[in-house]
């Protein structure tokens, strides 16, 4: 099954089991999501569930909020990562703190699907990684999934989350396949919206990834594998909370360690995994932390992307680099 | 559209003069038929008594005992008149300086307390009450309203023509608040929806320093249209008006009739907020221009002429709110440091690691200073 296909059936499982779930977003119902990721959901469960919303982000979260103070699970499509920013406030200030506010009286059961990343030659705002922006703000789950098996499960746990979860979905691996147990209860299963996963295990470096990178992640490995090189690779599946023990005990092991994601590398992710690395394994580690990511720059244009994105040589000589201390 | 600007007084809805006279309206004077003497002297006692509260409440300010406070001072009529003329299931959206419809929902007035004391960023059962908490990020509440009015929609909580069941979802903003995007979008979201909702905008003529032609060029009611919704000014210091106005809304509402804008022409007597300076922005002719259409004097000229206020209630009514006032100081002197544990509390419902661990670290570090392990 396809990466969206698999989030698909898991928004059907959630939409079946819960009738307080709704999906809402501009162009889901008839038209299924420009990604077709919500295909055939308005048709079956109607558009008073499957709601198409005016064409206007802010309101789009400002009013889940309200339904889900009135005890709605709304799970809200955003575009194109890009286009996230007209509801960054109430993201930010409502979403993220009412439960806060309200000394734990009120929850906010809302789940934001977030289409991201870049590598598919689309114009500007629409590659983008914006991930950490939201990871910064504390009452915010932030979750990558990385195959299709995740994928379905992760969005069910989101759904059934009692906290609000930004759910960021690698768009360039919408089309790629893997098997998906479908029989087995997601939201029964151990959460993994909190834990990363060792998805290759290796024993000189620990490659940490998430989302779009995890595949590129794999590949490094397959590469350095040929070369002698036993590349251990982390999926973090969660930006917040981080699992920093499974990273920590990974490097431990291998005494060295590189993060590599999309968004660009300055105060991005890897930078708070290099330094929770260093602070933890300092004695392990045999080179620093190395990062791998976008340029301080704008997201580029489509031609230089691929210059622009961590590929397979940029991660490749990191892997190098560190090695050779 | 009318060629006048946003501070007209132009085709507002008015039931009482600022010389306290009943006058009648058409459409509007059979909502409040019903209020005898008696109701009309309730809603005299609420005024009072919210605007003892935000007397002393500035006044505690003042002494340094809240960090801020945002006056309602010369808005009660709009907000005691639209708060009662709610049903019980009801609920309310508010801005900050909604004190007057907080005292209509049954709040415990000192519990706003400690918002401004800085002792909690809430300080209510929202649920309890249909009344959420206070919002200070203006106009981002209007679609937290919008979509809960979906949600009553959704659970078949409209036009089922059960007075107990059917429900109206209010928020109140200012007219700074129309500017912004979100109340602009609430107004689509609300109008498309035909949500049970009712977007009650106090025009009390500032934002801040800004008078309402920095927000827009025609009365504010104006707007509704363009919307689809439909729209109507009210004398927002005439306590009957802004209750019949809100009551008929309300009904539209509660009966599946969709939204309603209401722009309450009113006026803010105060600062905007105990931080602020109005004899920078303000004439002293402008205020002195209101305070002879003070919503409260209103009230007290009409039940005198009529003979319906005795001076004997009067005097019992100030006693109520004298009593009210040594509470609201003692409450809030009395509102003590909240445990440093509790700013970890609360943050995700389910355990979040990374505020797990802080809050172990510094556990270990306070211990630190007081002789435990470390
Ligand atoms: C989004 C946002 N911008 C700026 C502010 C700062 N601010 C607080 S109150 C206010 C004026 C609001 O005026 P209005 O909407 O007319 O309401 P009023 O205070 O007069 O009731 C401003 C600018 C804020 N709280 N939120």
């Amino acid at each position: 099954m396809t990466f969206a296909k698999a989030i698909n059936t898991g928004l059907r499982k959630a939409l079946e089991r819960d009738p307080k779930v709704m999906l809402m977003g501009e162009d889901i119902g008839t038209l299924g999501g420009v990604f077709r990721v919500t295909d055939g959901l308005a048709k079956d469960f109607g558009t008073d569930r499957v709601v198409d919303t005016p064409l206007a982000e802010s309101g789009i979260v400002g009013t889940a909020i309200g339904l889900a103070l009135r005890g709605y699970r709304p799970v809200c499509e955003i575009q194109f990562d890009g286009f996230i920013f007209p509801a960054f406030d109430q993201i930010t200030t409502q979403l993220s703190k009412m439960h806060y506010r309200s000394r734990g009286r009120l929850t906010l059961p809302v789940v934001i699907r977030v289409p991201y990343g870049g590598g598919i030659g689309a114009v500007e705002h629409h590659s983008e990684s914006p991930e950490v922006l939201f990871a910064h703000t504390a009452g915010l789950r932030v979750v990558s999934p990385s195959d299709p098996q995740d994928a379905y499960t992760m969005i069910q746990q989101a759904i059934a989350s009692p906290d609000p979860v930004l759910f960021f979905e690698p768009k360039g691996r919408y089309w790629e396949k893997g098997d998906v147990d479908t029989d087995a209860d997601a939201v029964a299963a151990p959460s993994t919206l909190d834990g990363a996963r060792v998805l290759r295990p290796g024993t000189d470096v620990t490659l940490v990834a998430h989302g779009p990178t995890v595949a590129t992640a794999l590949k490094v490995a397959d590469a350095a594998a040929a070369e002698g090189r036993s590349v251990e690779v982390v999926d973090l599946r969660a930006i917040s909370p981080l699992d920093v023990g499974t990273v920590v005990e990974s490097v431990r092991r291998t005494g060295r360690c590189v993060v590599v994601h999309e968004a660009p590398v300055l105060y991005g992710t890897g930078a708070e995994v290099a330094a929770r690395v260093t602070e933890e394994c300092f004695y392990h580690l045999e080179a620093p932390v190395l990062r791998v990511g976008g340029f301080h720059t704008p997201y580029p244009v489509a031609k230089l992307e691929h210059e622009y994105l961590p590929g397979l040589d940029r991660v490749l000589d990191a892997v190098d680099r560190v090695l050779a201390h | 559209m009318s060629p006048s600007g946003p501070l007209t007084d132009d085709g507002l809805v008015q039931l009482l003069t600022p010389a306290g006279e009943r006058v009648d309206h058409p459409d509007y004077a059979p909502r409040v038929a019903h209020l005898d003497a008696d109701a009309l002297r309730g809603l005299y006692r609420d005024m009072v008594l919210v605007r003892r509260f935000d007397t002393e409440a500035t006044a505690l300010q003042r002494q340094g005992e809240l960090g801020l406070w945002a006056q309602s001072l010369g808005q009660e009529a709009a907000q005691v008149g639209s708060g009662r003329a709610l049903a019980r299931q009801d609920y309310v959206f508010p801005s900050y300086r909604e004190h007057g419809v907080a005292h209509t929902r049954g709040l415990d007035l000192t519990q706003i307390l400690p918002l401004f004391r800085g002792v909690d960023h809430g300080g209510w059962d929202s649920d309890a009450l249909g009344f959420h908490l206070y919002t200070l990020v203006i106009g981002s509440h209007t679609l937290h309203a919008t979509g809960y009015a979906m949600g009553v929609q959704r659970d078949g909580a409209v036009g089922t023509g059960d007075p107990e069941r059917d429900t109206a979802v209010v928020t109140y903003f200012g007219d700074g608040a129309t500017s912004q995007g979100d109340v602009n979008e609430a107004l689509v979201f609300a109008a498309v929806n035909n949500a049970p909702l009712v977007l009650f905008c106090q025009n009390n003529q500032w934002a801040i320093s800004e008078p309402t032609t920095r927000q827009a060029r025609v009365p504010l009611a104006a707007r509704g249209p363009g919307f689809g919704v439909p729209s109507v000014r009210v004398d927002g210091n005439d306590v009957l008006a802004c209750y019949a106005v809100t009551a008929e809304a309300a009904e539209r509402a509660r009966s599946g009739g969709g939204p309603t804008l209401i722009e309450a022409f009113t006026y803010r007597m105060g600062a905007h907020t105990t931080s602020d300076d109005p004899s920078r922005y303000r004439s002293a002719a402008e205020e002195d221009y209101w305070r002879q259409r003070d919503p409260i004097d209103r009230l007290d000229a009409h039940l005198t002429t009529t003979g319906e206020l005795s001076d004997a209630f009067r005097a019992e009514v100030a006693a109520e709110a004298d009593a009210l006032g040594e509470r609201v100081r003692t409450t809030a002197r009395a509102l003590g440091r909240p445990e440093t544990s509790t700013m970890f509390e609360h943050v995700y419902a389910t355990p979040h690691a990374v505020v797990d661990a802080e809050r172990a670290w510094f556990e270990d570090y306070e211990a630190s200073f007081t002789g435990g392990d470390r």
